[in-house]
């Protein structure tokens, strides 16, 4: 027994304080409300979930949540792969201003972006002004409280999750790599598929689990930009609980909720170590 | 060949330009509504004035939300640094079983629902008999914290060459200073960066912080969203843009420390 825990680097105690606080409360927390939703006074039951799932709304609430994720995650990427590259490609002051561009919408809260996205897409507001200069559109388009006005603003808010962990990728490629390709013959575009697009994957999966687990859980964007009428499994949860006072749905959609961001942490983790082993 | 490279250059500038300008509306549009002579929140405005700032001013329960929200901010920071550098070392440079396990798991808080987490942890402190908000909020924004720092650490960590320290050691240093004139002259910008974040992700932080507040402890993300329900004035930019200025300061003190490169380590 003692020469057991003398084989052990005394270097683990150091991880103790955190890991033990975390195991306590975080772990243990989520553990009970597992638990606690699958086995009441009357022992194990799904009732809960049964009771869920047979509700239509329910449906309604999933898919929603799961389709305006999807779309959010889809934006932030079409916008956010080249964005890396041009912040590893440039340099001196334009490099700069470019970091600057992402870290400071990611430095403040999302409260006060929730809000000037609110004045942003107003009948009055700046994106319909500038729609209807460009000829368009003719007459004011309604977009707050739409789900183009929560997938415009979460958007937003994401990108730069998106675009810094495909730059801290992107940048380690090495620049001889493509030239080599070039001097052996491949074109631009293959060169491109082949070697820097299959590099940046490890960021790519990194910003879409990012995103992706951001956009299921956000509860202030959908709160200002979507309001009540239009609900996520996120806002569902908060308003069972703050509102409505049913702790039962509520500690039900919690689950299923922390199931699907369990399930993208788990893929997205096997997805960058099967790339990383396959390098 | 050449045509292909400008296409793909052009392409790239083109969304990059779109994406800065879509990434700073909401701020540019936020300063200048609250500047404005205006109730409601035309753009642009019909005149300029300060008078959402002194209403701001006047407005109760900033002050004291501002406060509180520093204040645990500031304190679960502290002690994330602490036991999160602390985790990092052990994880990086210890061998013992189940190493990886812990680093996922210390770093997890930070892709798992907020709300959920909430959730979880005012039922769990219910039970344990906990009702004191500050406490409470306290106990949430350390786990809100301890992965940022976790996770920053460990990746500067796993770049820093151990033996510098054996070095410094064999040229006479005690173990001690070897640590604090090797290791933490490296580590710096880690800390700064890791609790600069975690300092603005507690200080941000809505969906666990709204379960553990009562009418007298309102941290600032919770207390704005109520003025918001409240009375959506422009007064709101005002305050708004408050934050924006404070970051701006913050940001540009972070970058004369460690460079902006660092911070978008991410």
């Amino acid at each position: 027994m003692i020469a057991a825990m003398r084989r052990i680097d005394p270097l683990a105690w150091l991880a103790v304080p955190a890991t033990a606080y975390l195991a306590f409360a975080f772990a243990l927390p989520l553990g009970l409300l597992l638990v606690k939703s699958v086995w009441t006074a009357d022992g194990f039951t799904l009732a809960s979930y049964v009771k869920f799932f047979a509700d239509p709304f329910s449906w309604r609430v999933l898919t929603n949540t799961l389709k305006i994720a999807f779309l959010v995650t889809l934006v932030t990427l079409l916008l956010g792969y080249p964005v890396a590259f041009a912040l590893a490609m440039s340099r001196g002051w334009l490099q700069v201003m470019l970091l600057v561009a992402m870290i400071l919408p990611l430095s403040i809260g999302a409260v006060v972006k929730a809000f000037s996205w609110q004045i942003v897409l107003r009948r009055d507001g700046v994106v319909n002004r500038f729609l209807e200069w460009t000829g368009l559109i003719d007459e004011p388009v309604r977009f707050l409280f739409t789900e183009t006005g929560l997938v415009l603003g979460a958007a937003n808010i994401f990108l730069p999750f998106m675009v810094l962990p495909i730059y801290s990728v992107v940048r380690l490629i090495d620049p001889r790599l493509s030239e080599a390709a070039a001097t052996l013959g491949a074109g631009p575009v293959y060169g491109f598929l082949r070697i820097t697009a299959i590099l940046s994957l490890p960021g790519v999966v990194a910003g879409i689990a990012f995103v992706f687990s951001l956009s299921i859980s956000m509860y202030v964007i959908p709160s200002l930009l979507i309001g009540d009428r239009y609900q996520l499994l996120a806002t569902l949860t908060g308003r069972s609980f703050l509102f409505l006072r049913n702790e039962t749905l509520g500690s039900t959609v919690a689950v299923i909720l922390l199931i699907i961001a369990i399930a993208v942490v788990m893929v997205s983790s096997y997805l960058s170590n099967r790339l990383r082993s396959a390098r | 060949m050449i045509r292909t490279r400008r296409i793909a250059i052009f392409y790239v500038a083109f969304v990059t330009a779109l994406s800065v300008v879509f990434l700073m509306t909401p701020l540019v549009v936020t300063v200048i509504v609250s500047f404005a002579n205006s109730t409601v929140f035309t753009l642009p405005p019909p005149d300029w004035s300060f008078r959402w700032y002194e209403r701001m001013a006047a407005r109760a329960g900033l002050i004291p939300s501002l406060l509180l929200s520093l204040q645990i901010a500031a304190i679960s920071t502290a002690i994330s640094l602490i036991a999160g550098t602390l985790c990092a070392i052990a994880t990086v440079r210890g061998r013992f079983p189940g190493r990886d396990a812990i680093a996922t798991f210390v770093v997890s808080p930070l892709m798992m629902p907020g709300l959920v987490v909430g959730v979880a942890m005012l039922q769990f402190l219910r039970e344990l008999g906990l009702r004191d908000a500050y406490t409470s909020l306290l106990i949430a924004h350390i786990v809100i914290t301890m992965p940022y720092v976790m996770r920053t650490v460990m990746a500067s960590l796993s770049l820093f060459d151990f033996s510098l320290i054996d070095a410094a050691r064999t040229l006479g240093c005690s173990y001690p200073r070897a640590l604090r004139k090797v290791m933490v002259p490296v580590l710096a910008p880690a800390f700064l960066t890791s609790g600069l974040f975690a300092f603005l992700a507690s200080l941000d932080n809505y969906p666990i912080s709204i379960f553990f507040t009562d009418p007298r402890t309102k941290t600032l993300p919770i207390q704005m969203l109520q003025f918001l329900e409240e009375q959506p004035d422009p007064s709101i930019a005002a305050m708004s843009a408050c934050l924006i200025l404070l970051t701006i300061v913050v940001l540009f003190v972070g970058d004369r420390l460690v460079g902006l490169r660092r911070l978008a380590d991410f």
